[in-house]
Parts: C-alpha cells; structure tokens; sequence
C-alpha cells in the first residue's frame, strides 16, 4: 500500500503580525512551520504504516525554502519526500494548487499506485480547507473530509471504515479505496522522532520536482495565471473605542454613587427605563 | 546506533560551527548535534562580528556572509542621569578594506556559518538534545547520549560548544552550574528605523556603520554596560549586568533597558523605529579565574561553556570561534599523527589557549570583575563626577575657570577623598594590567 502526504510550510502564526496599513500578513522573520493540522494528517498515515508496512510519501508544492518542512516528516518515519517547485507555480490558489498537486500525486502513482491521500483538515493561513477536496475531485477519489479516526482497512476488498465528525454527532463511514482523507486536529498525538530516523531524514535526499517532472500539462491552469481568485480588499475588525466612564465614589454615600450610575445607564438608554417601568414589582425599593 | 564518528560537536554556535567546519574540512567525518529547531534559534548577540577571528577559518567570508555594516565609529559614553562624557573614535582608515569588524544580525549569520559547515561536508542534525556523555570503563568520553528513542552515538572525540548554560559539562561534573556572580544577563531589542534614518542620525553612507558602548548610570550601580549598534536598517541596543546585582537589586532586565532608552540622550536616536525583536542571554564574565578543566579523556571545551568571554572588550563571539578552530586544531593534528585524544595528548590545546590573544586577554585582565564588584565608585560616583566636572566647566555663568577647577577637585576630593583617588586609580591600573 502507498500512503501520499500532502502538507503545507505556513508561517507560525503565533508569530506574525499585519501589516497596518495595508492589512497584509507580515512573514518577514516569522519562523517557518508544518501546518499544525497536517501533523496529524501524517501522524495517521505513520500509524498507518506501523499496522499495515506500507509506504508513506510526503509532498508540498512550495518555494525551496519548504524542504526543512518535507525533512522534517521524513525525520518522522515518511519514506520518501517530494518538493513540488517551479517559478511559474507562485501566486495559487485553492484552485491552481489542487490542479499541481493532483498532477504531481499521479505522477507519483505511475511509480507505485497510491492507494490513501491524508491531508490536514485546512491550513492555518488560508483557512479554505478546499486543497483537499479539490485534489479528490481532479484524481476521482472518494472523499472523506474531517476524519476523526480511521477503525478499518482492508486491502483484501479494498473497503475502508472512519469516523467522521459532523454537526451534532459522529458519522461512520464506509467506502472504497483510493481514497483522500481529511484529518482533524486533536485525532491523534504526533510521536516523537527516534535518533536513526533523525540522521536518515537528516542524509535524505529530498525530491525536486519542477513542472516536467510533476506532469503539469497547462501551464495556464497553474500559478498566478491559473488562480480565479481576487483579493479585493483585506481588512482588519475595525477596533471598538469604547472608554469606561468612571463615577466618582465616597465612601460614606454608596447610594448617591449607585444613583449616579443607574443615571449614567438610563441616559446611555432610554429603552431600559422602559423595561424595568414594566418589571417593577411591590416590595422592591425605588 | 552503530555508526561511529570521529568527532561529535554539541551545539551549533559560533565556537561549534568554528569546530566543526575546521575539523569537516580536514576530511574528518564530524557531527554536529544542536539542540534548537534550527542553527541559531538559541543563539543571541549583540552583535559584532570580528573579522580576524572568522578569516582564519572562512578565509573568504566577506563574499558570501550576511554582513550589517563595517564599523568605522567607536563613542564610548559614561552616562549619568541627564548627560554623558564621551569619547570617539571614527576614522576613514576604518573605511577601507579589508574591514576589521562588522554588526551582524546573528539569525542570518548563523544560518549562513552552519551552511559553511554543512558544504564542508558536517553532518548537521537539530533538535538533537545531548543529555549525556558517553564514558568507556577508564572513564574516557566515547560519545554522547541524545534525549531521543536509540540515542546513543559514538565517536573518538567529542567537542563541548553547548554555551554558557552547557547542560552535558554541568550534568557530566565537568564544569560547575552556573554561579549568579559569574554571570551576566543582558537584553536587547532591535529597533527598526528607515535605512535613511539610520544614516541620518549617525551621519553614515554606504555600509559604514557606528558602535556606541555605555557605562555610568544605565547599569544602575550594578556591575554592567550598554550597547547600541547600527545594522543596515535597525539598531540593536541592550544591557546587561551582572545576574547577582540583578538579583540583589531585584530589578528587572526589560525595565533596565525601557529606562535606558528613555535616556535623553539615547531616546532621539532610536525614537520613531518599531522593536521587531527582543531577546535576553546570559553571558559568562567569570574570565579568567572561572574558567574550567578545558579538556580530558576524548572531550574539548570551547566558547562560551567554558567561559572564555572578554567583559571589558565586549568580545565573545571570537573567543568562540577561536577556541572552536583551536580545539578542532589540535585534534586534527593528533589524528594526522595516528595519536589517541587522551588528556595527555589534549594539552596541546590548552598551550595553543596560553599562545594566543584568549588566554593573554583573559590574564591581562582577571581581576576587573572582582575590583568592579568590590569598588562600586567606579559604576556610580567616578560616572557623576566626571559629567558634574562637565557640566561644571562648560556652563559659563561669570565665575573664572580657576575657581571652577577647584570646586570640580574639592567635589571628587569630597567624594572620594585624597587618599580615596589615588588609591582607585592604583586599583583600575592593577586590574587591567
């Protein structure tokens, strides 16, 4: 069996600011990162791989700098890593980066038949969750999306079996393979990489696929070119100025401080005085 | 693990990149384990680089290394409350090349030295926390143990560059824990300002850039100084004093350096810039007379975990790195040489240390912590005299400038006395010679 990764290098979001004027992300300096929800996209094709033996293979499509990223799963047991990268790929969207991603998996395919996909559930920076299911859809596989656990394989009838969290409960879903899973986070608890698998990940040759290589066909469906999606303006919430007013408080005179307050409030909203006029019951003091 | 190696580096810093690269391109086989994410995620200066020291391993950095500006402005200023006395030192003949020293942004550098490192042909693996070191039943270090499944690696020789909190010496009773008045806390922010701006303020072109070292009233009596250095497009500016005085004073580290950059005469230079970065580090200033075993049985000690820091330079970074080629020197001779890195055969590290400027530097000046410590003048009384004597001269009000010399000598005189004078003068001569 043939498990491919697809995992994202994101900026750590605990780190980046925006921009204030032009409400951009910042990634000058901000240190580089696994997508967080990928972790258990890989967590569960490893765990995979210690019950099954099968192959995982990890892949991004992304600048150079992303392969500190694919080592990084390989030090984790991956087997093989694939860095899909090529000028003319900068500037996608969900749309364009499916397109790559789906190319470069069945070249990856025609080497050894891919049988699982595993993605995170969505990205920390674009927050689509689209990639996924996009890739799916261009390789017609079923789609399996916020997978919480995986119970069943079987690669005599080629059925899988996973929980899938859905509004108000948990789905069991059976259907067949090939299939793209879609982890969600908090699934499972990614382990910690051994000494050996540190220095093979760390010797690892690190596969460079540049268009040829990942089988792109058009390369007006790729990039800047290849993305329908406009950003027509980023904005920030806009920030509520809202000042606390401060009542002067003696000590000796509580009531006047609490007068003075309920003042404040009924003159801040008239509607309230109508309110407690209806609720006004015996016994209660004025 | 099997595998063996011929030297094991722990840690990836300017004393372990040093180590490493000499003895990778020797065609040693050498690796070289850090502990953070990444070559120089633990890692903070100032900072200054000092070309010498790194020249006489990369020969040839200047083309490739990330480089801010070469300095060709020294002030240093004694401060006091309002005011400083200051010296500088700017000259053209620091303009030519090839430069001497350069600021440096160390997450930059340091990704750009473990480069060096890996192309030298060191097998470099991060997140690799070495717990251990591994000793054969004579006692002679074979190796190390990383806090990893099956994390046992060996090796012929292994090089102690782990820096001044160094948990494998400490851990393995090679080196004391760390003692507060030993120590030194330093913070730093880096304060970004247009290019232009930079400039402006410190009447700089090109990539010529201005250092400024501050003592007096900054440190708040405790035994410490101040920096600010001018990188392309931001200034680094930071504090540090001793961690005893910290403690004893109960202050804070960020409200030290917020209080001195509200100085009035440091608050222009860097005001409008936005802080991206703040980092704190501590520096081991025990010189000299803490400086540990250097070696033993099949290990080195190098930079900052042995301590081998110049307080009164302010240099580090190149005792690192020479201590780091040193090291890596002296093993690749005994290698050459079909010799065992035992104790016996390491001390020819130690009398290449005694032959160069580390060791001559560190003795020149062994006693400048302590006199500092004990004689609280020179960080408190001697800084207020000076700008009062300043002030005094410089202010002209109608009185003569006789009467105003003896009223500056009768105020050092009251402060310090006759007696008081000649003997700090005697105590600074002695702990600096």
């Amino acid at each position: 069996m043939h498990i491919v990764v697809c995992i994202k290098q994101v900026p750590d979001s605990t780190h980046i600011r925006v921009h204030p004027v032009t409400n951009t992300i910042m990634r000058q300096g901000v240190p580089a990162i696994i997508n967080p929800y990928d972790l258990f996209a890989i967590e569960e094709a490893l765990r995979l791989k210690d019950r099954l033996g099968c192959t995982v293979t990890v892949i991004t499509m992304g600048p150079p700098q992303a392969e500190p990223a694919l080592r990084k799963a390989l030090s984790l047991g991956c087997d093989d890593a694939v860095l899909v990268t090529d000028k003319i790929f900068s500037g996608a969207d969900t749309l364009a980066t499916s397109y790559v991603l789906a190319s470069a998996i069945r070249m990856l395919h025609k080497e050894t038949p891919v049988d699982i996909v595993f993605t995170g559930k969505q990205t920390i920076d674009g927050d689509t969750a689209q990639v996924g299911p996009g890739i799916a859809k261009r390789l017609d596989m079923e789609l399996l999306t916020y997978v919480s656990r995986i119970s069943q394989v079987d690669l005599a009838t080629r059925r899988i079996i996973v929980e899938r969290r859905a509004e108000g409960g948990v789905q069991v879903l059976e259907t067949r393979l090939p299939a793209l899973i879609t982890m969600l986070e908090g699934s499972n608890e990614l382990r910690f990489a051994s000494t050996p698998n540190m220095f093979r990940a760390a010797r690892a040759t690190v596969r460079l696929w540049d268009r040829t290589s990942a089988g792109i066909e058009d390369i007006k469906l790729v990039g800047l070119k290849g993305s329908p999606t406009v950003v027509s303006r980023v904005f920030g919430p806009t920030p509520r100025a809202e000042k606390a007013k401060q009542i002067p408080f003696d000590p000796a005179a509580p009531d006047a401080a609490a007068a003075a307050l309920l003042e404040q409030i009924l003159a801040e909203s008239p509607r309230v005085q109508e309110e407690l006029a209806h609720r006004r019951q015996p016994g209660v003091r004025d | 693990m099997s595998e063996k190696f011929d030297v094991i580096v722990v840690g990836a810093g300017p004393s372990g990149n040093a180590a490493a690269y000499t003895l990778a391109k020797a065609g040693l086989k050498v690796l070289q384990l850090e502990r953070g994410e990444y070559p120089g995620s633990k890692n903070v200066q100032g900072a200054i680089l000092y070309a010498d020291a790194l020249e006489r391993i990369i020969p040839d950095f200047r083309d490739s290394a990330p480089l801010e500006r070469h300095v060709i402005e020294q002030r240093m200023w004694v401060m006091d409350e309002r005011s400083f006395v200051g010296g500088h030192y700017r000259s053209e003949d620091f303009n030519k090349e090839p430069y001497n020293r350069y600021t440096i942004i160390r997450a930059r550098f340091d990704k750009w030295f473990s480069d060096q490192v890996q192309k030298a042909g060191a097998l470099v693996i991060c997140e690799m926390t070495v717990k251990a070191l591994l000793r054969n039943e004579q006692g002679h270090v074979i190796g190390v143990e990383v806090e990893r499944e099956d994390g046992k690696i060996y090796a012929d020789a292994v090089i102690l560059a782990d820096g001044v909190n160094s948990l494998v010496a400490t851990q393995g009773g090679l080196r004391q824990d760390i003692q507060a008045s030993n120590v030194a806390l330093a913070v730093k922010e880096m304060i970004f300002l247009p290019r232009e701006t930079v400039e402006a303020r410190f009447n700089l072109s090109g990539q010529a850039g201005v250092v400024i070292e501050l003592m007096g009233s900054i440190s708040e009596g405790m035994v410490g100084t101040g920096f600010l250095y001018t990188n392309k497009d931001s200034l680094a500016i930071g504090i540090g004093c001793m961690l005893s005085d910290m403690k004893a004073q109960r202050t804070t580290p960020t409200e030290l350096l917020e209080r001195m950059k509200a100085h009035p005469a440091i608050a222009p230079l860097i005001a409008g810039g936005e802080t991206r970065e703040y980092a704190a580090h501590l520096i081991p200033e025990g010189g000299y007379k803490a400086l540990p075993q250097l070696y033993g049985d099949g290990w080195l000690m190098v930079g900052d975990s042995a301590g081998f820091v110049n307080a009164v330079h302010r240099e580090g970074s190149n005792l690192a790195m020479t201590t780091g080629r040193l090291a890596a020197e002296t093993l690749i001779e005994l290698f050459q040489n079909g010799n065992e890195p035992s104790a016996a055969n390491l001390a020819r590290y130690k009398a290449k240390l005694d032959d160069s400027f580390v060791m001559k530097d560190l003795k020149k000046y062994r006693n400048i912590t302590d006199t500092l410590d004990k004689q609280r003048q020179f960080i408190g009384d001697y800084p207020n005299l000076l700008n009062q004597a300043a002030h005094t001269f410089l202010t002209v009000d109608g009185q003569d400038k006789q009467s105003k010399e003896k009223e500056i000598m009768a105020a050092f005189r009251e402060r310090r006395s006759l007696f008081g004078l000649l003997g700090d003068a005697y105590r600074l001569w002695r702990a600096t010679r």
